[in-house]
């Protein structure tokens, strides 16, 4: 064998299954569209993820453009701390949003998208508040930018985590008057509810899927992690591929792999392979850090840490709880998707969904993953783990990192934190048999 | 041979390097200290062998204990002979770090007043020898027992007295030393007992009075006896910052929040929260019954209010270390501070001196402001059980303390506050634990 195939057989590759190939593809597809948008003379609309409305946005044809997604990207891509810099320089504080900053300093740089395309101007800004009080100075930096329209949507805040009827209302009163008619403007195009309806069709019918597969981390062992997996498996339907046939098709082979490990009983695909030993069941609150993403997994894996579920793969919406995007009550439902989305509902409500996993998937500990300059997550986190702790009995660990500002993501003092808690639950555990 | 087992923990922390041997019955018998160096292999192994050799003092003091014509005198005997041993180390070291000195002045930029600096270097090794034994007599009083830090001492103040500015200037003679102690401390030296032991034993006999050299023939045979023993370690497990960089397998390495947790434990049995400030972490724990984690909280992404703050201001002050509690003590109107980052501590310093504060004030108000940090990371760890036991560095520092005290009784009423003398050694004593269990199967997690 010679020197150079001794170092390529060394060198662990990357396992890609077919999911992960066609998400690649929708995604390499989907930024390349926006980049032909203008000469296509199609329109775009610059939204949030969390209750998105991705089907009434095609529904006029339009293409979404999603800041969060290109600042979570370009993370992960290593382009958010030039893009950072750039915004401080245009005088952003550095506790600012880092979501925020990178978006912006991707503008000034040239608004070339993650994957190298050149982002269109948008023709409207989609505002729709969900949770999330940032989103309403993120879109007021960019309309100063863009000088296009802005169509608000104002999302009820759900306390107790309930959907009122009259929540309901008022966001179909305002799809109805604010929402509906600045798209038809922007677009050219009347409101076509009968193509909505079959578009929401689709939506469920990928949201089936979506959700089994999240379910399957009740197998033991996991065929999925539901967090450093997970955020993959929202990606098509967090963002512009609901109500796609695409996006139907993505869940429909992402679920036939996952039934396929669990028939093998095989454990998730990870960057270091297949995950052979699961030593640990963990509920994840919080998003990831993308910067160090790789390595903020592999943290997990070295310990045999696997994710059940996490609360970060609901901040789109919140499927496992029955919500089903409906064609018959096509507005109605996109104004129960607003409402439901993670980030939408107060604390008890989130300490109830967090305590229904631990109990659910059988989990050995839970994990909160805080970012300070995420406000909307972070604000109540070391309550919700210490009522958490009382309800369930299960330990919660506590790290803090950052979205996509990479100064903010310490390895050695995560890594030290997530070892001790490792091993703090592995003494439990041994002491619990010997007591 | 007669084997005696033991098990070893290490700490390999970011300021200095501890080691706890165990007997099998769990009983210390022997600790270790160094200065964490760069090479953490090799503070590794100096603080393993340093433990073993107080391992085997402590099986002489054993052994003279349970002979009825020894029991009584051993403390007096073991201290001298102990101070015997550490001279001879310490003159061994320095004869290496003259060698490696005069290897370092070899080097072609020093040739044009080669002469000059190696007469430098011959009369101030001279005087730290002379001064050697003035550190290891029974009263000395030592500022720290590592070498290196002795030895710059004596060397400093030396190179000051034989320096000349045109050929071996002080800051060429410093310029030597900060080479050649590298070199001799960052290799492991072969400290062994076996070899200092018996002239050790010798230097001690031949000093003692004529009491206790009637009892030569018993004395000797209690230190041969120790020195012929195998002393076998059954298990080690390293902890620590430092931890990865063990030459260890990872089942023997735990989480230094793990060690902590049951090393107080062991000191103070009712221990229920810890808090430990290190160098350059702090860590709010709370335990059960049993000495096992049940939460914990370390400070985030910034180490400020830690222990290498008061290092900070200490240099800033030009003070040592353990003098700045004291001097903290003397404060009659404490200065309220707020901000405990370590990067500004010289310019708030200053400011605040420049605002005529006094020293003493200034100095109780830096020591309040970094146990209110501490505060927040022991209310968010789950607040302040009884009994509550401090560890670390900074628990030795009366100011520290009573700052602590008085923010503990304020926030959460009368606690009792455990500090042990040894508390430097918590994490090492946990991870010894951690090895005793090992080695006694199955509960090793």
């Amino acid at each position: 064998m010679s020197a150079d195939a001794v170092k390529a057989s060394t060198v662990p590759t990357v396992q890609k299954e077919q999911s992960m190939v066609l998400q690649k593809q929708l995604f390499g597809d989907y930024y390349d569209s926006l980049g032909r948008a203008r000469e296509e003379g199609r329109r775009v609309v610059s939204t949030f993820v969390p209750g998105n409305l991705t089907e009434l946005l095609r529904s006029f044809d339009l293409l979404p453009i999603l800041p969060e997604i290109n600042a979570l990207q370009s993370g992960m891509r290593k382009l958010s701390a030039n893009y950072i810099a750039e915004a401080e320089k245009q005088g952003h504080s550095e506790d600012v949003c880092t979501y925020v900053k990178c978006d912006i300093g991707m503008l000034k740089s040239g608004n070339v998208g993650p994957t190298g395309v050149k982002l269109p101007n948008p023709d409207l800004l989609l505002l729709s508040y969900t949770g999330c009080f940032t989103f309403l100075k993120w879109f007021e930096l960019l309309r100063q930018e863009y000088q296009c329209p802005v169509a608000m949507l104002h999302v009820p805040y759900l306390p107790n985590g309930r959907i009122e009827p009259h929540h309901v209302d008022y966001v179909v009163k305002q799809l109805r008057t604010e929402v509906i008619p600045k798209l038809e403007q922007v677009s050219g195009r009347r409101y076509d509810e009968a193509r909505l309806s079959e578009m929401l069709a689709l939506s469920a019918k990928a949201e089936d899927d979506f959700v089994w597969v999240l379910a399957s981390a009740k197998n033991e062992p996991s065929p999925i992690d539901a967090y450093f997996g997970g955020v993959y498996y929202i990606g098509p339907i967090f963002t512009a591929f609901r109500g796609t046939s695409e996006g139907v098709e993505y869940y429909r082979v992402l679920r036939e792999e996952i039934a396929e490990r669990i028939r093998l009983g095989l454990g998730p695909v990870t960057p270091e392979g297949t995950m052979a030993s699961q030593k640990f069941r963990l509920v994840v609150e919080g998003p990831p850090n993308w910067t160090s993403f790789r390595e903020f997994w592999k943290m997990f894996y070295d310990e045999g840490a696997v994710v059940v579920a996490s609360s970060y793969t609901k901040v789109g919406g919140l499927y496992d709880r029955g919500f089903r995007h409906d064609p018959n009550r096509p507005l109605e439902s996109l104004a129960e998707y607003c409402l439901g989305c993670y980030t939408n509902l107060g604390l008890p409500a989130r300490v109830d969904l967090l305590e229904r996993y631990i109990r659910e998937y059988r989990a050995d500990g839970f994990m909160i993953n805080s970012v300070k300059s995420c406000n909307s997550f972070s604000v109540g986190q070391l309550l919700m783990l210490r009522q958490l702790e009382r309800r369930t009995g299960v330990p919660g660990g506590f790290i803090e990192s950052d979205l996509v500002d990479p100064r903010y993501f310490s390895t050695a003092n995560i890594k030290n934190r997530i070892e001790s808690y490792v091993q703090m639950l592995a003494q439990k555990k041994t002491a619990g048999v010997t007591a | 041979m007669s084997v005696v087992e033991v098990l070893l923990g290490i700490d390999l922390g970011s300021t200095t390097t501890k080691a706890i041997a165990l007997d099998r019955s769990g009983r210390i018998i022997g600790r270790g200290i160094t200065n964490t160096r760069s090479n953490y292999e090799v503070a590794s192994q100096i603080v393993r062998d340093e433990a073993l050799v107080q391992s085997r003092f402590e099986l002489v003091r054993h052994a003279m204990a349970a002979d009825p014509e020894l029991a009584g005198i051993e403390k007096k005997f073991i201290g001298s002979l102990v101070r015997n041993f550490r001279q001879r180390q310490h003159l061994e070291q320095l004869e290496w770090l003259e060698s490696e000195l005069r290897r370092c002045a070899d080097a072609p930029r020093y040739a044009p007043n080669r002469e000059a600096v190696r007469e430098a270097l011959s009369h101030i090794c001279q005087a730290m020898r002379a001064r050697v034994s003035g550190h290891f007599s029974e009263l000395a009083v030592r500022k720290s027992d590592f070498f290196r830090d002795l030895a710059a001492v004596d060397y400093v103040q030396a190179a000051e007295q034989f320096s000349d500015a045109k050929h071996a200037s002080f800051d060429v003679l410093c310029g030597l030393f900060d080479a050649a102690i590298l070199v001799v401390e960052n290799a492991a030296g072969d400290w062994a007992f076996e070899r200092h032991a018996g002239p050790a034993l010798e230097q001690t006999l031949a000093a003692a009075p004529a009491d206790i050299r009637e009892r030569e023939a018993r004395l000797r045979a209690a230190v041969e006896s120790v020195g012929s023993l195998e002393l076998r370690v059954l298990g080690i497990i390293g902890t620590g910052y430092g931890r990865q960089r063990l030459p260890f397998p990872k089942e023997q390495i735990r989480s230094e929040i793990l060690c902590h947790g049951l090393g107080a434990h062991a000191m103070f049995a009712g221990t229920r929260t810890v808090l430990d400030i290190g160098g350059q972490d702090t860590k709010a724990i709370q335990v059960d019954g049993a000495g096992i984690v049940t939460s914990f909280q370390m400070n985030d992404r910034c180490a400020a209010g830690c222990g290498r703050y008061l290092g900070y201001i200490a240099d800033e002050m030009n003070l040592g270390l353990h003098e700045l509690g004291k001097l903290a003590q003397e404060s009659t109107c404490s200065v309220k501070i707020n901000s405990t980052c370590t990067v500004f501590a010289g310019a708030e310093l200053r400011d605040r001196l420049s605002l005529g504060q006094k020293v003493p004030d200034i100095l109780a108000g830096l020591h309040r402001a970094i146990m209110l940090r501490a505060m927040s990371l022991l209310a968010r760890s789950g607040g302040i059980s009884d009994e509550f036991t401090f560890t670390g560095g900074v628990a030795r520092n009366p100011a520290a303390v009573s700052a602590l005290q008085g923010l503990v009784q304020q926030n959460y009423g009368v606690r009792k506050l455990n500090i042990s003398p040894e508390s430097i050694y918590t994490g090492a004593l946990g991870a010894a634990l951690f090895a005793q269990r090992a080695a006694e199967g199955g509960n090793a997690a």
